[in-house]
């Protein structure tokens, strides 16, 4: 038996949340190969190498892997598939694009955001925005699954795995790569991020927003959030969205403020160690999943609470 | 330029699932049902490149029983021109769901194919990939932004810390994020009209597809729910709590 990962990364770091992946696939006790695909990713492969519990790097390093293409990855991944019988990566935008690919190409069924691996092809994922767990047995030869990474502790770095090379298939010439867009911020990544700061609505406006939230952010060393009414009204950029359809994060401290609570928005927040909630509103939701809840307009407790920490 | 819309049916976003009395399954007997929202955003998607003359034709797909057509009527009623409802009994997971429609795909030949990028009942997010994939076309997942230029589509995706841009050479899969549009509301006399317009069904156990479920459900369960904790008074006695777990506050 053989576990093979797709290593996440962005060209110039490996995605902390590979630790993780690999964390989960130790449950197979087989040996666990990660593949690292793109253009000039020697310095990546190193730091993949030493990932503990990690037997072999291959690389793929050719200039058409240079941006992460669903269509060059899929096929990069059939191509050395056969031996494999787990193939797993972290649940992200990154993998969430690909890995339906190679299941549906190997015809297997793919079992995405496994919360807990419970037996060799049994595990626990969430339907419904995460008010429903199910426990599903896959009858397929191969698995292939994402992980949802915050349930799963990251890996150390005092591995030594050895690296090798593989050839990718041609590129796919139906899809080109144009831009992109990467949020400029000097935060922490929302994804990993120890402390996060949410906002929701009653922020009122984009630059409230930045106004009261950026101040208690930039003492904390926290990354901000949003829900997802926050985004559409234009006060946070849509990469801040936390929630079902967004990013979903797990930090030390989670602070909603002006927060209502929906489903769709605790789902992302809710394996947050403590929970912070401000709200006017004394019956909002959120207060249902926080810690600690304080009553009150935001607009006077924030700045406080800046002050006070 | 023929566009193919497939959309499911599922719970109503508003509502709460609850478990079966004996914990055999979800409950969705007597649930107010609808279109998933992000197919919702396809099916605008599409109307919005006839209404700009791009496209010619909009067919909306959905599988599952007779209760389906409700929400092909609801795409008909938005603007669609045609409706296929592949009928079928069987539970549907997302790679037999994508064989289903690529059925359609290769009887129809559309020059693009839209989906949600998501189902809010089960969250696989898998469908328009394994289609993409079966029909060896390109895709274009998460897509908040689209535009038609000659023989591509440019989506714009919602990538994690970011967006990023692709060119799409046609035919091509593009799934929907919610930011794609905001779906028009359906007019009563809309609704009325797209009661009369016809809606083709297929015996989906006539197409000799394999559509077995690979996965199968041996329990649901409640997630442990998040204790509500306490409410405090102030700021400060906030701050004095936090205090109290190490290593919290830096």
């Amino acid at each position: 038996m053989k576990i093979l990962i797709l290593a996440e990364h962005d060209g110039h770091q490996l995605n902390p949340n590979v630790r993780q992946a690999v964390s989960a696939a130790q449950f197979w006790n087989s040996p666990i190969h990660l593949l690292l695909a793109g253009h000039g990713t020697d310095a990546i492969v190193q730091s993949a190498a030493s990932i503990e519990g990690v037997e072999r790097v291959i690389q793929a390093n050719e200039a058409h892997l240079a941006h992460p293409l669903a269509e060059d990855l899929t096929s990069l991944i059939v191509s050395i598939s056969e031996g494999y019988d787990v193939i797993l990566s972290a649940h992200s935008s990154y993998s969430r694009n690909v890995l339906p690919r190679v299941a549906a190409l190997l015809d297997v069924a793919m079992i995405s955001d496994v919360l807990e691996i419970k037996a060799d092809n049994t595990y626990v994922r969430s339907i419904y925005a995460g008010n429903i767990l199910t426990t599903i047995q896959s009858k397929d030869p191969v698995q292939v699954l994402t992980v949802h990474s915050s349930n799963f502790t990251a890996m150390d770095l005092n591995g030594n795995a050895e690296i090798t090379a593989v050839e990718a298939p041609a590129s796919f010439d139906r899809t080109r790569w144009l831009s992109e867009v990467r949020s400029q911020s000097d935060r922490p990544a929302l994804g990993s991020a120890k402390i996060v700061i949410s906002g929701g609505r009653s922020l009122g406006s984009a630059a409230s927003f930045e106004q009261v939230l950026s101040p208690l952010a930039a003492k904390l060393g926290a990354a901000l959030g949003a829900t997802r009414a926050a985004v559409d009204a234009g006060f946070a950029p849509n990469d801040l969205q936390v929630g079902q359809t967004g990013v979903v994060v797990a930090p030390e401290l989670y602070f909603a403020i002006g927060v209502s609570g929906a489903v769709q928005h605790t789902y992302g927040m809710k394996d947050s160690r403590i929970v912070v909630a401000i709200n006017q509103d004394p019956d909002a939701p959120i207060f249902q999943v926080a810690d600690y809840g304080l009553v009150g307009d935001l607009f006077e407790i924030v700045p406080e609470l800046t002050a006070a920490i | 330029m023929k566009i193919l819309v497939a959309i499911k049916r599922v719970v109503d976003y508003n509502i709460q699932v609850r478990i079966k009395p004996d914990g055999s399954n979800v409950d969705i007997d007597n649930v107010k049902m609808g279109v998933n929202p992000f197919d919702e955003n396809a099916i605008e998607e599409a109307l919005r490149l006839k209404e700009k003359g791009i496209a010619t034709e909009v067919i909306a797909v959905s599988l599952g029983t007779s209760a389906n057509q409700d929400v092909l009527r609801h795409a008909l009623a938005m603007g669609a021109d045609r409706a296929i409802l592949l009928e079928t009994d069987a539970e549907l997971q997302p790679l037999a769901v994508a064989k289903l429609v690529k059925s359609v795909a290769d009887r129809e030949q559309p020059d693009l194919i839209l989906l949600g990028k998501q189902a809010i009942d089960d969250d696989a997010g898998q469908t328009g990939q394994m289609l993409a994939a079966l029909m060896d076309y390109p895709q274009g997942t998460f897509t908040s932004e689209l535009q038609v230029e000659g023989k591509e589509i440019i989506v714009t995706r919602e990538v994690d810390g970011g967006t990023e841009t692709l060119a799409l050479t046609l035919p091509c899969v593009v799934t929907a994020d919610l930011r794609l549009n905001d779906p028009r509301f359906v007019k009563l006399p809309n609704l009325m009209m797209a009661r009369k317009k016809p809606i083709e069904t297929i015996n989906a156990a006539e197409l000799g597809i394999d559509v077995n479920p690979r996965l199968n459900l041996l329990q649901v369960s409640e997630p442990p729910a998040r204790k509500a904790g306490i409410k405090v008074d102030s700021v400060e006695e906030l701050v004095d709590k936090l205090r109290s777990h190490e290593g919290l506050l830096a």
